[in-house]
């Protein structure tokens, strides 16, 4: 029987097997598992069937907590149930996974193993997840590639039925969980020989059932809970022989043979590794090479982890053994060793008269979030293993400089062989280089007997991101899990990309070298850096070119150059005959593109034919004329951290830096994007003084602070630019001999364009001319570059000479979050810079996991800056389901020590000067020059107390500091809010602390890719709300405002500018709890982000988003405290919603639905209005 | 009273049908507007963008931003196909064919000549009766001559024609400089009917925001002057049926039509204003004043005040300009 063969990743495997054999799943989203629960979603919501014949339930929960309760509560009443997760979702389960191994309940949890955050989150895979899950009483069943995680996927399956022990099955996050492999597809009738339907008939029998009725969960006492605790022993005892057993039948049923512990090498070996997961396919491919060159090694795969079982893992073991190197990719900090490590010890030292002798066992880490983890390192450690005193806790792979654990190895080792095309393409995330890619590895992975592997790296940024695509391809079975360090074809997608990145690096002698060039075949040669040219000479590399824009451009193809240099790639690669690839590059389009009409089709078709004329080969001889070789990748200005640390990430040669580089406990400086100077965009605004009104609303509404302005003396004009721009001030706050400008600093913009359309100023003859209109960016580079210095030279405009509470005052100030790496016309960004422009000075940030917290702190840049004193936003990330009491903690941190620090005050007030003593213990903080009079006063006494000895002075010199007013706040976005914060959010709002929370409400996860929260909308599709949400948006705000001392806003910048600044002031100057819920346009709406603030403007005209502000200090007054601040609805939800593809996509797939929920939507937004309106204009009666 | 006239070929029971609309989407709202006794209905219009762009528009949005980092790969879930602008299109078209008995007229909107018109063949095998081809792009271009855009709509209905075997309409815009010559074209060509004249969408400008805002006013009655005189002119000289769509709001207007020659009369803004039954109020008007007037059928009244049946056919052209300045003075 041929089987099926795909091309999948390891979470589609997964989720695969899982679906089949299960009939519920809870779930929550969390990278890089999201998508096994998405594609389960899926295809439960087309009505795909298990291997019973029925359609499971998937379900999202609050968070993974909720998940596995869900589960925990689902396996009890009888139903087959699972759940994907990783990282920190597995330790929000934890305390399920203990009561469902305590109960014997067999169930299967997928994890694609990712780091846990320690001193910085990592989205990336190693194994501290799973590994604090060992004492739960999981069964732990790695995988090392797709093949197997589907295969054990299986395996897990059917051992947990028999065994009743629960197992976790994972493996490595984004190596093999995103790794497209071409695999052998189990089918439905391999999957249900392999479980046993009497066992799952026993697992029903075991549910909680009223007919028989049982009892679980009880308190025991110390009489009897350790004798019930050591009952589960025979199961655990017998599981091991049970995953064997289900291994063997997998064997016969499938073919493939898989043992607990897989030995591979000489038979007599001396020197053992003993890994699993991914590392184990990278051993396995450099054993198998090294024993091919005469040498004699070996290495154990383990793949059931626990139960450990020592008697199959020592009897893996070659008697001939010497020598064992254990790989943990994990750190215990203070362990005597990893923890593989120290099992493998305990089974040697339990068990080693099995062996001819006691080996020496030495422990390493590796791969800590997906570090690389190569064949060069394999051989290293077995160089390692030939010392007579190898370096036991080593690690590999970096550079650890201070406690000096790494081993050197040869990191241009390679084993790779020219049977294997290995490809590198570079690209921008927007022009569809991954997608493309995707795509080929599928034409040739279906189409061709070859064996194909696609792997895809993201840098770390959501607008103007680079991609690179790893493509491998040959006639054996592909076991390399690490990137290309050696390619035979290297294509790069956007000529930019050369000047910062050294692209050719990893090209072999002879490859070819494709290039997406905007300067013609006869010309592109003398735009090359001398670099580069030397690469292509001395490697010889066979170089084409095309200027795949403009052939996108001709055929109707917009920006998008992905089917051109897939194109291109066939055309040239060889990894199909040309004429045949064409034929599948057709095929593949009509497949995709057919059901969109015909059109669609010929339109790329004729992308297609005009690629292969204008793909040229260009001949070089010398290296010719000499291009510029750019400026450095930071400026000589630079702090020097920023130097030597910074430039390096920025430069993808992180991997470098050493272990000193770095600081212990995860601290890093503020301000620092100013220093990458990205220039992603290809248009950017410029100003026209003549028409502009000076409203500032450009800048206000710009997501990535790159729009200012500055009133100041025309003196300092002397010295300019030549193009540098000023014109008069309006206004009566300045004086004649002032001037204004607005300056865009061009190489930090994205060219979003929010401003132009933000901007009211048309010229009065040629109404399409703004007062800030969309230009080239290059032409401007230079000039604007210096016109940016010259700008930031001049002095910032006294906060004290503007009104801060208005659009024009609050964009005179200088913004403290400037250049973040998020999305192009960013939704959410534009209310963090206000609030750092309004209170950057003295805030301290909370910032919940999220969109916010990755374009607020992902490295290499980070956009939260300082003022010229120095002064500026400090922040700091929790977890995503903590943020509102870890702010929290800093308010009670801050108030304790006021408290302590005004008791202090009193005490030395003889020493510092009764006067200053008593007008700092007397400060009206209320207002913003109060709190500057203030930290004059508190810079004197800071000089006092320098001369004095006494402890109360000492103690006071270190928290005097918070006698100056500090403003808390507390952000996130909607996943956090609604659901997995809600609880900690809700317990801060009724404690009435000081602190200000700022929701950005996207109505949906955006940072995980679209999964529905309860802010959600009725009858927006999302993931998990396919078929449209069909319950109402939760009302945040509302349920904020029944404690009554809870001030409460909603916004939208988009529909009243002056409504959000007055919420953001109000609840500043609140002492006491603050909800600002902010509605946050987003690419997850599926909208044109250029138009996001006009839809914030429909979003509140028809009803949908209130704006209202709800402040308690009225109701003190007498007043009513609700402010309602939108008018009645003026448009139909429609005319809002289905300008958005998350609601119009509905319209297409389930038209009378839409309909449905349209109208329900419609009465929603009607009767919320209505409530709202009754509760702004109740009266307020007597006493109240 | 027989109210019976024909129109693409279709003996019909009287001549007042529902023009393209809204009103189409819904099937009670056909329902009713049938038993309110419109004797045939033209559907929504089916637009060259919404073929060409709709779909392609949601892809783009739901692509927008995919595969660019690592924790969202994509936004929108997959799995569920689509049903394209023409595909709901031709969904209603079996859907009404179902619901009612009269003749479903579809309209198809576009202004170039593409592959959005093989979706005729489309309509056709969905049931559909006829085809209303509504051809309209405004000349902005300097270059773009009267032939060129005569000759655009004669490629149009050309390509249509070869592909369906139904009648076909053509809906017209009132700026042709020699209308009669252009209609005896389309005739020869093989156009099945006329319908006069498509409303066109009128753009204001708001003062405040210096912007263009769409703007559509529904008709009123004196809206029908148009198309009176053009029918009276046309069907004087033509073979092919003629309708007027626009400013029927009651039965005179109905009549008034008839007998400058036309052999159906559209009607679609005092249905949205008025709702379907108002139908029944236009036919009853009809009858009552043919009863008052002792007329016994359209066809007798059908043309008897076309240009070439009044004693003064002047009264449709110049002298009718002067006319009126007199009548001032």
């Amino acid at each position: 029987m041929k089987r099926k063969m795909v091309m999948i990743d390891g979470n589609e495997a997964a989720a695969y097997v899982a679906y089949k054999t299960n009939e519920v799943c809870a779930i929550y989203p969390i990278t890089p598992s999201s998508a096994m629960g998405e594609w389960a979603d899926t295809w439960s919501s087309v009505g795909q069937k298990n291997i019973w014949g029925t359609v499971p339930d998937i379900v999202e929960m609050q968070s993974e907590g909720g998940a596995a309760g869900a589960v925990h509560g689902a396996l009890q009443a009888g139903a087959l149930t699972s759940t994907f997760t990783a990282s920190q979702g597995l330790l929000l389960m934890l305390p399920n996974m203990f009561k469902i191994a305590g109960e014997l309940t067999p169930t299967v949890f997928h994890v694609s193993a990712r780091t846990v955050a320690t001193h910085a989150l990592s989205i990336f895979g190693d194994h501290s997840d799973v590994m604090a899950a060992r004492s739960t009483g999981f069964g732990l069943l790695a995988s090392s590639n797709v093949q197997e995680v589907m295969d054990m996927a299986l395996i897990a399956q059917a051992s947990t039925l028999e065994a009743r022990i629960p197992f976790v099955h994972f493996f490595d996050g984004f190596r093999t969980s995103s790794e497209v492999q071409k695999i052998c597809q189990l089918s439905d009738e391999e999957i249900s020989s392999m479980i046993d339907d009497d066992l799952v008939f026993a697992h029903r029998q075991r549910g909680l059932n009223p007919n028989d009725p049982v009892l679980r969960g009880t308190a025991q006492n110390p009489d009897v809970f350790f004798q019930a605790r050591e009952s589960c022993n025979p199961y655990y005892l017998a599981a091991p022989g049970i995953v064997q057993k289900t291994m063997d039948k997998f064997a016969q049923v499938v073919g493939r043979k898989y043992n607990l512990f897989d030995y591979i090498g000489d038979p007599e070996a001396e020197k053992v590794i003993i890994v699993m997961a991914s590392g184990a396919d990278t051993v396995n491919e450099t054993v198998e090479f090294l024993n091919n060159q005469g040498e004699k090694v070996g290495a154990v795969i383990v793949h059931l982890y626990r139960p450990f079982s020592i008697e199959h893992f020592v009897n893996s073991l070659p008697v001939s053994v010497k020598k064992i190197a254990v790989l943990d990719r994990t750190k215990e900090p203070g362990a005597i060793g990893e923890p593989m490590y120290q099992d493998v010890l305990t089974a040697l030292v339990e068990q080693a008269g099995k062996l001819l002798a006691m080996p020496k066992v030495i422990g390493g880490r590796y791969g800590l979030s997906s570090k690389e983890f190569t064949p060069a390192m394999v051989k290293g450690i077995y160089d390692e293993l030939a010392k007579d005193q190898p370096k036991n806790h080593f690690t590999i792979g970096i550079n650890d400089d201070v406690t000096n654990t790494s081993l050197d190895y040869d990191p241009d080792y390679s084993i790779h062989g020219d049977d294997v095309f290995r490809g590198m393409f570079y690209g921008l995330g927007a022009d569809g280089t991954v997608g493309a890619n995707k795509n080929s590895i599928k034409i040739i992975g279906d189409g061709t007997d070859n064996f194909a592997q696609g792997y895809f790296v993201y840098d770390s940024k959501k607008s103007g991101s680079m991609t690179i695509s790893h493509l491998r391809f040959g006639d054996d079975k592909i076991k390399s899990p690490y990137l290309i360090g050696s390619a035979n074809f290297i294509a790069c997608h956007q000529f930019v990309f050369l000047e910062t990145y050294d692209v050719l690096k990893s090209a072999d002698p002879g490859a070819t070298f494709l290039l997406n060039s905007p300067y013609p075949v006869d010309e592109v040669w003398d735009h090359l850096s001398s670099q580069i040219k030397k690469q292509i000479i001395v490697k010889k590399l066979k170089f084409y070119v095309i200027d795949a824009l403009n052939v996108a451009k001709k055929t109707g193809m917009g920006v998008r150059i992905n089917t051109i240099m897939q194109t291109c790639f066939f055309a040239i690669s060889g990894v199909l005959p040309k004429d045949e690839a064409i034929n599948k590059i057709k095929e593949a389009i009509k497949k995709t593109y057919g059901k969109k009409g015909e059109e669609i089709v010929q339109k790329n078709f004729k992308a297609v034919d005009e690629t292969v004329n204008n793909l040229h080969q260009v001949k070089y001889l010398s290296a010719g004329k000499e291009a510029g070789t750019g400026t450095g990748i930071v400026s000589k200005k630079a702090p020097e951290f920023v130097k030597k640390v910074t430039a390096k990430i920025m430069s993808g040669l992180g991997d470098e830096l050493p272990v000193s580089a770095f600081t212990a406990d995860g601290t890093w400086p503020t301000a620092t994007t100013q220093w990458e100077k990205r220039n992603i965009a290809s248009e950017v605004p410029a100003w026209e003084p003549d028409i502009c009104i000076q409203c500032n609303k450009c800048a206000l509404v710009c997501p990535h602070g790159v729009i200012r302005m500055k009133v100041y003396d025309n003196t300092l004009l002397e010295g300019a630019p030549e193009t540098f721009k000023s014109t008069k001030p309006r206004g009566r706050d300045w004086e004649p001999n002032e001037v204004y400008t607005l300056q865009v600093a061009v190489e930090d913009c994205t060219g979003c364009a929010l401003c132009i359309e933000a901007c009211p100023a048309k010229d009065k003859t040629d109404t399409k001319r703004k007062a800030i209109n969309m230009v080239e960016q290059l032409p401007l580079r230079e000039p604007e570059r210096a016109n940016w210095d010259f700008f930031l030279s001049l002095p910032e405009v006294d906060r004290d000479r503007v009104k801060q509470n208005t659009v024009k005052g609050s964009q005179m100030l200088q913004p403290l979050f400037e250049f973040s790496g998020a999305c192009a016309a960013c939704g959410e960004t534009p209310y963090v810079k206000l609030v750092s422009q309004l209170f950057g000075d003295r805030m301290i940030v909370a910032n919940a996991t999220g969109c916010s917290s990755i374009y607020g702190g992902n490295l290499p840049t980070t956009p939260w800056a300082k003022n010229n004193a120095g002064r500026g936003p400090t922040w700091s990330n929790s977890l995503f389901e903590d943020n509102a009491e870890f702010g929290f903690g800093y308010r009670l941190t801050i108030d304790r020590q006021i408290q302590f620090a005004g008791e202090l005050v009193r005490k030395l007030s003889e020493d510092i000067g009764t006067e200053l003593a008593d007008a700092i213990l007397n400060a009206d903080q209320s207002e913003e020059a109060g709190i500057f009079e203030q930290r004059d006063r508190v810079t004197e006494l800071f000089k006092k107390l320098e001369h004095l000895e006494s402890p109360a002075a000492k103690q006071l010199l270190t928290i005097a500091d918070n006698l100056v007013k500090k403003s808390v706040w507390i952000m996130g976005g909607d996943g956090w809010a609604y659901d997995i914060g809600f609880g900690g959010l809700d317990h801060v709002l009724a404690s009435g602390r000081n602190v200000n929370i700022l929701v950005m409400d996207t109505e949906v996860y955006s940072n995980t890719g679209g999964q529905a929260s309860k802010a959600t909308p009725l009858g927006s599709v999302a993931k998990f709300a396919a078929a449209g949400k069909s319950s109402n948006k939760k009302d945040l705000g509302m349920m904020a405002m029944n404690y009554g001392n809870v001030y409460v806003a909603q916004v939208a910048m988009g529909a009243s500018d002056a409504q959000t600044i007055r919420a953001f002031t109000e609840a500043e100057s609140y002492d006491g709890p603050s909800l600002i819920i902010a509605y946050s346009h987003c690419i997850a709406h599926g909208i044109n982000m250029v138009y996001g603030m006009n839809q914030q403007k429909l979003a509140v005209d028809s009803g949908h988003w209130m704006l209202y502000r709800y402040d308690p200090r009225l109701a003190d007054e007498g007043k009513n405290p609700l402010k309602l601040d939108s008018k009645k609805p003026t448009i139909d939800l429609k005319d809002y919603i289905y300008n958005e593809t998350r609601y119009k996509m509905l319209t297409k797939s389930m038209p009378d639905r839409a309909e449905e929920l349209l109208g329900k939507a419609q009465k929603a937004a009607v009767k919320r209005y209505e409530t709202y309106f009754q509760l702004a204009n109740a009266p307020v009666k007597a006493g109240d | 009273m027989n109210l019976n006239t024909s129109y693409l070929g279709f003996n019909l029971k009287n001549p007042v049908i529902p023009s393209a609309s809204p009103l189409s989407r819904d099937v009670d709202t056909v329902k009713k507007l049938e038993d309110a006794g419109a004797s045939a209905i033209v559907m929504y219009s089916l637009f060259e963008e919404q073929i060409r762009h709709e779909v392609e528009e949601i892809d783009h949005f739901m692509d927008q931003g995919t595969d660019s980092f690592a924790e969202s790969q994509s936004f929108f879930p997959g799995g569920h196909d689509f049903i394209r602008g023409p595909e709901a299109y031709l969904k209603q078209i079996r859907a009404l064919k179902e619901a009612v008995d009269i003749p479903i007229i579809a309209s198809l909107n576009g202004s170039t000549s593409g592959g959005w018109t093989d979706y005729a063949q489309r309509i056709q095998e969905a049931g559909a009766n006829a085809l209303e081809l509504n051809i309209y792009n405004p000349p902005s271009k300097i270059e773009e001559t009267c032939e060129q855009i005569e000759d655009n709509i004669v490629n149009i209905f050309n390509r249509v024609k070869a592909q369906v075997s139904i009648p076909i309409s053509l809906k017209l815009g009132y700026y042709f400089t020699a209308l009669p010559a252009f209609a005896k074209r389309l005739e020869d060509a093989g156009v099945d009917g006329l319908a006069l004249f498509n409303r066109f969408y009128q753009p204001d400008i708001d003062l405040e925001e210096l912007e263009v805002i769409p703007n559509v006013h529904l008709s009123t009655p004196d809206n029908l002057r148009m198309p009176l005189r053009w029918i009276a002119v046309l069907s004087s000289v033509l073979k092919l049926d003629l309708g007027a769509t626009t400013g029927v709001h009651s039965g005179q207007d109905v009549i008034k039509l008839m007998m400058a020659g036309a052999d159906v009369a559209f009607t679609c803004s005092a249905l949205l204003k008025f709702g379907p039954e108002h139908v029944k109020t236009i036919l009853n008007e009809m009858e009552t004043w043919m009863d008052e007037h002792e007329y016994e059928s359209v066809e007798q009244m059908k043309g008897s005040m076309s240009m070439k049946n009044v004693s003064v056919p002047e009264a449709f052209m110049r002298s009718n300009y002067m006319k009126v300045l007199n009548k001032y003075k």
